[in-house]
C-alpha cells in the first residue's frame, strides 16, 4: 500500500507539469493584445507595456515563461493581475466559497442519491421507482442553467421561501437550493447508478447466504447489500467531488456566489491570463488529489482491488 | 421474506396428513411453481420427506429435478417472484415453518436449520474478512462482544481443519483455496449449532481429492453433533458412504426412497436403475458410458402420466395415463413407479 501511494504520487508529477504548461501555453495564446482596454478607451502608455513586458517574460518563447512561472509557482507566488493584485489573494477568498457550495451539494447527491437509489434498487417497478426514473430524467434532461434559474425565480422571487441570491456570509440554509441546482445532474445519476447496484446484488449469492444465517433483514440490507453497492456509487461520488471542486460558473453566476468559478470565467473575459492559469493549476491539483484518494478509497471498499 | 399462502392439498398416499409426528423437519406434499412470462414452470410437484436427528438423507436428482429449490422453500429463501408456494407444509419440530412470522422463521435460519452453498466463492460476500462473517454470527445472534465472538470464530475455523485459523481470520474469501472457502462456510453454518444441516451439492464446485476431504468433514461434524443433515447431490459416487437414506427426484417428485444400501442393490424405479447403471465402472474400461435416453421433461409442459414415461425403457400405456404415487414396497422403503412390486421381487 504505502509503494502503491508513493507510485501513485511520483505519477501525478508529470501529469501536473504536462497539464499546466498545456493550460500556459493555450492561454498565452489566445489572439488578441493583452494590453487591449486595459487602459480604458487609450492605448496604453509604453513605458507600461515595456514593464509588464518585463514582468511577464511577454517577449520570450513560451518555454521560458513557462519554467519561470512555475519556479515562482514553487515558492508560492501565483503572480500578480495586470492590475497589480495578488492573485494567490484571489484564490484564497473565493475558494472557501466553492468548498463549501460544493460540499453541500456533494452531501445533497449523496443523501439524496444514495437514498432514492436505494430505496428503488429494492422495491422495482413500484410507484416510487417509476416516480424516481421519470424525475431523474427531468433532473438530467434539463440544463443546469434551467433547474437555477426556475429554482431562483419559483422560491425565490414567487414564493418568497429562500432569499434569491446568496449572501456574502455563505449560510448552510442559503446554500441549499443552490447546492441541489449543483448538484442537480448528479443526483439523478448517482441514483440510478445506486438502484441498479442494489437491484443486482440484490439477487447475489451472498445476499441469500446473509438471510439464510438468520441475519434481520435491515442488517443484510444495511451491511451485506449496502457495502458491495457502493463501489460504483463512491466513484461516482469522488470524481463528481473533483469536478465540483472546479468551480460552478453558472450556479455561482445565478445565486451570486463569490466563487472559483465566477473569478475564472471573469478572468478569461477580461485577459487576465495569469489568474486563469493561476486557478487552474489549483484546480488541476485537486482533480489530481481527489482522484488520488477515490482509488484509495475504493481498495478500501472492495478488498479485492490489489495495489501492488 | 414473503407472504406465502398455503392451500390444503394432499397427494393420496404420500400422508400429507398435517399433523405433527415428532419428526425433526419434514416436508409435506410441497409444491412451488415458477411464474415467468413464458408460462408456468411446476417446479416441485408433491415432494414428500423427512430427515431426523442424527440421520443424513441424500437426495438425489439431476440439475432441475427441484432438489435445490426444495431446500431453498424450506430455508425461506426462494426468489419471489418468480417463485410461489402453492401447497404443502414444511414443519420443524412438528410446526408448519411456511406459516410463520417472519420473524419466527427467521429466528430459524442459523440456529434451527442451516445452509452450506455449492459455490463457496460468490456465497461468500466478497468484501467482508472470513473472519468477520463467521463472528457475525455470534455477535448478532448471540449478543457476544468483539473479542469473545472473535475467539468462537477462530474455535469454528478450527474445527473445520483449517490451518493457522488465528492468522486466516482475517484473510478475504478470495485469499482462500476453493477448499478452504468451502470449509469456511461450514464454519459459518455450523456457528449456532443448527439442529439441521442442509448442504446444497457442497462439493460440485470442488476438485475430485478436495471433494472427499469435505464430505469427510462433514460426515465427521454431523456425527459429533447429531445433526439431521440434507445432502443435495446429483452425484451417487459422493451419497454412498455419506448417506443414511437416499431419496431420487425426478421432474419434481420423489421417485424413489430407501437405504443406501437397499437402493444400490436392488433399485426399485427405473429412473434409479438408469442412474446407477450410468456410474462409470472400472471393469467397463474402454466402453462407451451408459446414459438413460432422452431429456427430462419441460416443467411448463410435464408429459400426463408418470413424467419419466417418455425415457422409460419399461413404459407400459398405464404409464401415459396415471401418475404413480409413492407408495411403500417391501421394508422401509417407497418408490413411484407403477412396477415397484415387480422390480423389488426380481432376481
Amino acid at each position: 500500500m504505502g509503494r502503491y501511494l508513493l507510485r501513485r504520487l511520483l505519477q501525478l508529477v508529470p501529469v501536473f507539469i504536462g497539464t499546466t504548461f498545456l493550460i500556459y501555453a493555450l492561454v498565452w495564446a489566445v489572439p488578441g493584445d493583452p494590453f487591449a482596454g486595459k487602459c480604458g478607451e487609450r492605448r496604453c502608455p509604453d513605458q507600461y507595456i515595456a514593464f509588464m513586458t518585463e514582468k511577464y517574460h511577454l517577449d520570450q518563447n513560451v518555454f521560458v515563461q513557462y519554467a519561470n512561472y512555475m519556479k515562482n509557482l514553487l515558492q508560492g507566488d501565483f503572480g500578480q493581475t495586470f492590475s497589480q493584485r495578488e492573485i494567490s489573494d484571489i484564490i484564497l477568498t473565493s475558494y472557501p466559497n466553492t468548498l463549501k457550495l460544493a460540499l453541500v451539494a456533494l452531501a445533497i447527491e449523496a443523501v439524496i442519491g444514495l437514498g432514492a437509489g436505494v430505496l428503488t434498487g429494492l422495491r422495482r417497478n413500484g410507484f416510487l421507482d417509476n416516480l424516481v426514473l421519470v424525475s431523474t430524467l427531468f433532473l438530467i434532461a434539463l440544463p443546469v442553467f434551467v433547474v437555477g434559474f426556475v429554482l431562483q425565480w419559483l422560491l425565490g422571487v414567487q414564493w418568497g421561501i429562500i432569499k434569491p441570491t446568496v449572501s456574502s456570509e455563505m449560510r448552510l440554509s442559503e446554500l441549499i437550493v443552490p447546492g441541489f441546482v449543483l448538484g442537480s445532474a448528479s443526483v439523478a445519476y448517482i441514483a440510478r447508478v445506486a438502484r441498479t447496484s442494489i437491484a443486482e446484488n440484490r439477487r447475489a449469492d451472498y445476499v441469500r447466504t446473509a438471510i439464510a444465517k438468520g441475519l434481520p433483514m435491515r442488517r443484510v440490507v444495511g451491511v451485506h447489500l449496502l457495502r458491495n453497492s457502493l463501489i460504483p456509487v463512491v466513484t461516482l461520488l469522488g470524481t463528481d467531488l473533483g469536478a465540483l471542486m472546479g468551480g460552478a460558473i453558472v450556479t455561482e453566476g445565478i445565486f451570486g456566489i463569490n466563487g472559483i468559478g465566477r473569478q475564472v470565467f471573469r478572468a478569461i473575459v477580461t485577459k487576465e491570463s495569469a489568474t486563469v492559469v493561476g486557478i487552474v493549476v489549483v484546480l488541476v491539483l485537486v482533480y489530481l488529489v481527489m482522484n488520488l484518494l477515490v482509488d484509495l478509497l475504493y481498495a478500501a471498499l472492495d478488498p479485492r482491488i490489489r495495489y501492488e | 421474506m414473503s407472504d406465502i399462502l398455503v392451500s390444503e392439498q394432499s397427494a393420496p398416499g404420500t400422508g400429507g396428513s398435517g399433523r405433527p409426528s415428532g419428526r425433526l423437519l419434514e416436508v409435506d406434499d410441497l409444491r412451488v411453481e415458477f411464474r415467468t412470462r413464458d408460462g408456468v414452470a411446476k417446479v416441485i410437484n408433491g415432494v414428500t420427506y423427512h430427515v431426523d436427528a442424527g440421520e443424513t438423507l441424500a437426495v438425489l436428482g439431476e440439475s432441475g429435478s427441484g432438489k435445490s429449490v426444495t431446500a431453498q422453500t424450506i430455508m425461506g429463501i426462494l426468489d419471489t417472484p418468480p417463485g410461489f408456494v402453492t401447497g404443502g407444509q414444511v414443519r420443524f419440530h412438528g410446526k408448519d415453518m411456511l406459516r410463520m412470522s417472519n420473524e419466527e422463521r427467521r429466528r430459524i435460519r442459523g440456529e434451527g436449520i442451516a445452509m452450506i452453498f455449492q459455490d463457496a466463492l460468490s456465497a461468500l460476500n466478497p468484501v467482508f474478512t472470513v473472519g468477520f462473517q463467521i463472528a457475525e454470527q455470534f455477535r448478532v445472534r448471540r449478543g457476544m462482544g468483539r473479542a469473545d465472538a472473535k475467539k468462537r470464530a477462530i474455535e469454528m475455523l478450527d474445527q473445520v481443519k483449517i490451518p493457522n485459523a488465528k492468522s486466516r481470520f482475517n484473510n478475504y474469501p478470495h485469499q482462500f483455496s476453493g477448499g478452504m472457502r468451502q470449509r469456511a462456510m461450514i464454519a459459518m453454518s455450523l456457528a449456532l449449532d443448527p439442529e439441521v444441516l442442509i448442504a446444497d451439492e457442497p462439493t460440485t464446485a470442488l476438485d475430485v481429492t478436495v471433494q472427499a476431504q469435505i464430505m469427510d468433514l462433514l460426515a465427521e461434524l454431523q456425527r459429533e453433533r447429531q445433526m439431521g443433515m440434507i445432502l443435495i447431490t446429483h452425484d451417487l459416487g459422493v451419497v454412498a458412504d455419506v448417506a443414511d437414506r437416499i431419496a431420487v427426484m425426478y421432474a419434481g417428485r420423489i421417485v424413489e426412497e430407501a437405504d443406501v444400501y437397499d437402493l444400490y442393490a436392488k433399485p426399485a424405479h427405473p429412473y434409479t436403475m438408469g442412474l446407477i447403471d450410468s456410474i462409470p465402472r472400472m471393469d467397463e474400461k474402454g466402453q462407451q458410458l451408459r446414459t438413460i435416453k432422452g431429456l427430462p421433461p419441460n416443467l411448463m409442459n410435464i408429459p400426463p402420466g408418470c413424467p419419466f414415461n417418455p425415457r422409460c425403457p419399461m413404459a407400459q400405456p398405464v404409464c401415459r395415463e396415471k401418475i404413480p404415487p409413492l407408495l411403500q414396497v417391501g421394508h422401509a422403503r417407497a418408490s413411484a413407479c407403477h412396477f415397484a412390486e415387480e422390480l423389488v421381487n426380481r432376481d
